[in-house]
């Protein structure tokens, strides 16, 4: 049926709370307001105020009470509004969430879902448009998933919650709307990265929003008689190295493709994975296309310019092919 | 809060839970003496905060709590750990950074868990600990269960945003939080006077409308009385309770602390007030307690600190290739998880 991305994310959350009556929800505006981005619409109706729960404006409280409801039991999703909140946040993400289970030697696992929102590319500017994805990622202790499929939006929230240790789930606010058809009983494998479109020769590595620049590039380059592959990494930790020296391997040249920024970002990770493990099958360097280093700025022009672009992916990648053809 | 020389009634207190209490106010202060001992002779390493002095809070404290209820403490924690019931064994073990310690030797003094008396560290980060506190009684309020979540911290926390999202919440939801603030004036060499523009803690309690009470943290049974009162009126279902527990540190903040910040006379004035030698004497005034008594509960403390550091002692490393064990759960069934019965 036709769905959109909100939806998906929406029906994920019902089906955990009617499945699991452990599960609930608990973040700013999720209830009477619906969730700032419509998430949670009719959510706080269908299931009221004990299970969907609208916090004050207190990161650090209420995505700590998350830690301490999985430790005493419950199964919560916390959602922030966006990335650059979790930032105060960060003490509960980083030094309780990933720590209580190495820390009480094995005694306290923490099996709590935080969702939140990311990225950039709508005018928001330096405050609201990071993509953190990848600094989180840099943490042991957490899970880190980035859907950016309908059947990832709709599939990975109840794996994510069987998971005994905390994951975190960032969904790109950009695909909020995307539209597609979505099947009934989505099982996805949140420890796989997938292919998205198969190539023969060079491999884009991407995740989230830029899947869909780098579709569009494979798109656009496929009617040169350039067949790129393009891996949608689909989780940032664990990064699934089977899939993504498996591609190289068969490709012989890789581009990592990043919101994030550039220096000690997820793709500088992927990329030294690349060149640890499969240095002699590469034809090329690896390259990254990766945002701008500079806090986002408003103006659309340079908005976008700070960002990966399709054209930017085209480029880069028939550059490569053509000069190690 | 009483006045240190004030003049008070005679104790109607059973003479068995007395030296149960004293008892296990001597076993703190006497394995604290043995950790620092031990520290400068490098078998313990990392940081070490002692609790000497503050002993009376720990053990008049957690006596008030029942089984099923949980604790979240701070990184000066081995009075409530002992206190809660957890062995002076696994404490010392864990120190040791042993195996057989009560967190295999991954938290040390720092952070002590324990699953059994669902005590949950041990937590480093000032003002870390009171939304986990907020959220395992969020559970609790769910869940319909009538158990108490006692959150100890120090006056330091008080500083801190965590401290104040988490007694707004708290209040809000009506939670059952049972904030133990430990002010020992001093937040690492900070006074509460250099650092706070209100020193009564008890006032921002009453700021998010939670029930509070200031107690003198030197007196053991009026300690545990007013915890005692608190932690009904918590389980009761009326939302946290707030009680500041004005007590003193008579150690350095930590093993590295030259004590620039106080003067020596104001640490020697509150030694005056010492909470063992007090109830020692309270005690002895009543007939409770005979020499002959303490001569024997100083004996079974010593030989109590003597088998805890033989137990570390003769305890095991963990093997190296088990070192990045516990990052991740081992199975998909989470073994120590509070699940829902």
């Amino acid at each position: 049926m036709q769905t959109t991305y909100r939806e998906a994310v929406r029906e994920a959350i019902r089906e955990a709370l009617h499945r699991d009556e452990r599960v609930f929800l608990m973040g700013e505006d999720v209830g009477r307001y619906g969730g700032c981005f419509a998430v949670s619409k009719g959510l706080l109706a269908e299931f009221g105020p004990e299970r969907i729960r609208d916090t004050p404006l207190s990161e650090s409280v209420f995505v700590g009470a998350g830690i301490g409801a999985a430790l005493g039991g419950m199964r919560p999703i916390v959602e922030i509004m966006t990335v650059n909140f979790s930032l105060l946040a960060l003490d509960q993400i980083l030094n309780n969430a990933a720590t209580y289970l190495h820390m009480s030697g094995g005694q306290f696992n923490v099996p709590v879902v935080i969702r939140m929102a990311t990225g950039g590319g709508k005018q928001l500017a330096a405050q609201h448009s990071h993509s953190l994805e990848g600094w989180y990622a840099h943490i042991p202790g957490i899970k880190v998933l980035t859907p950016a499929t309908l059947e990832d939006a709709r599939g990975m929230l109840w794996p994510a919650l069987q998971d005994p240790d905390p994951v975190l789930i960032f969904e790109n606010s950009t695909l909020y709307n995307q539209k597609g058809e979505l099947g009934e009983g989505v099982t996805v494998d949140i420890s796989r990265a997938r292919v998205a479109r198969p190539g023969r020769d060079l491999t884009v590595l991407t995740y989230s929003a830029s899947l869909y620049k780098s579709l569009e590039a494979a798109e656009t380059l496929a009617r040169e008689g350039i067949e790129i592959e393009v891996v949608d990494l689909r989780s940032l930790r664990p990064l699934d190295d089977e899939t993504i020296l498996g591609s190289v391997s068969k490709t012989h040249r890789a581009v990592v493709v990043d919101e994030g920024w550039r220096s000690g970002s997820i793709s500088a990770e992927v990329s030294a994975r690349l060149m640890e493990n499969v240095f002699y099958e590469l034809d090329a360097p690896v390259e990254r296309i990766c945002s701008a280093e500079v806090p986002m700025p408003y103006a659309k022009h340079l908005e976008d310019a700070a960002l990966p672009q399709a054209e930017s992916i085209v480029a880069t990648a028939r550059r490569m092919v053509r000069a190690h053809g | 809060m009483s006045k240190p020389d004030a003049a008070r009634a005679p104790v109607n207190v059973d003479r068995e839970h007395a030296l149960a209490l004293l008892r296990q106010m001597l076993l703190i202060r006497r394995l604290e003496e043995k950790s620092a001992e031990l520290y400068s002779a490098m078998k313990i390493r990392g940081f070490l905060h002692l609790y000497i002095g503050e002993e009376a809070v720990g053990v008049g404290v957690m006596s008030a709590l029942a089984p099923e209820d949980a604790v979240v403490a701070t990184y000066r924690e081995h009075g409530h750990a002992l206190a809660r019931g957890m062995s002076a064994g696994s404490i010392m073990a864990e120190m040791y950074g042993k195996q057989e310690g009560c967190s295999r030797g991954r938290g040390g003094s720092m952070h002590l868990f324990d699953a059994a008396t669902r005590f949950y560290g041990g937590n480093a980060i000032v003002g870390g600990g009171l939304p986990l506190a907020v959220g395992l009684a969020l559970a609790d309020k769910m869940q319909g269960r009538a158990r108490v979540t006692c959150c100890v911290f120090g006056e330091g926390a008080v500083a801190e945003g965590e401290f104040h999202e988490s007694l707004n919440l708290a209040a809000l939801w009506k939670l059952p939080v049972f904030f133990a603030c430990e002010n020992n004036l001093y937040a690492m060499g900070t006074a509460l006077e250099r650092s706070e523009a209100v020193t009564d803690v008890t006032k921002k309690a009453a700021g998010y409308d939670v029930m509070s009470e200031a107690v003198d943290g030197m007196d053991v049974l009026k300690i545990e009385e007013a915890a005692k009162k608190a932690v009904s009126y918590v389980r009761a279902g009326n939302g946290p309770f707030l009680l500041e527990l004005r007590t003193y540190r008579f150690r350095a903040h930590s093993m590295f602390d030259a004590e620039l910040y106080r003067e020596k006379a104001e640490v020697e004035e509150w030694k005056k007030r010492d909470p063992i030698l007090a109830f020692q004497r309270l005690l002895q005034d009543e007939h409770l307690l005979t020499d002959d008594d303490l001569a024997e509960l100083e004996r079974s403390v010593e030989l109590e600190v003597d088998e805890a550091v033989a137990f570390a002692e003769s305890g095991t490393w963990e093997p190296v290739e088990e070192l990045t064990r516990f990052v991740y759960s081992d199975k998909k069934e989470e073994p120590g998880a509070d699940d829902v019965s």
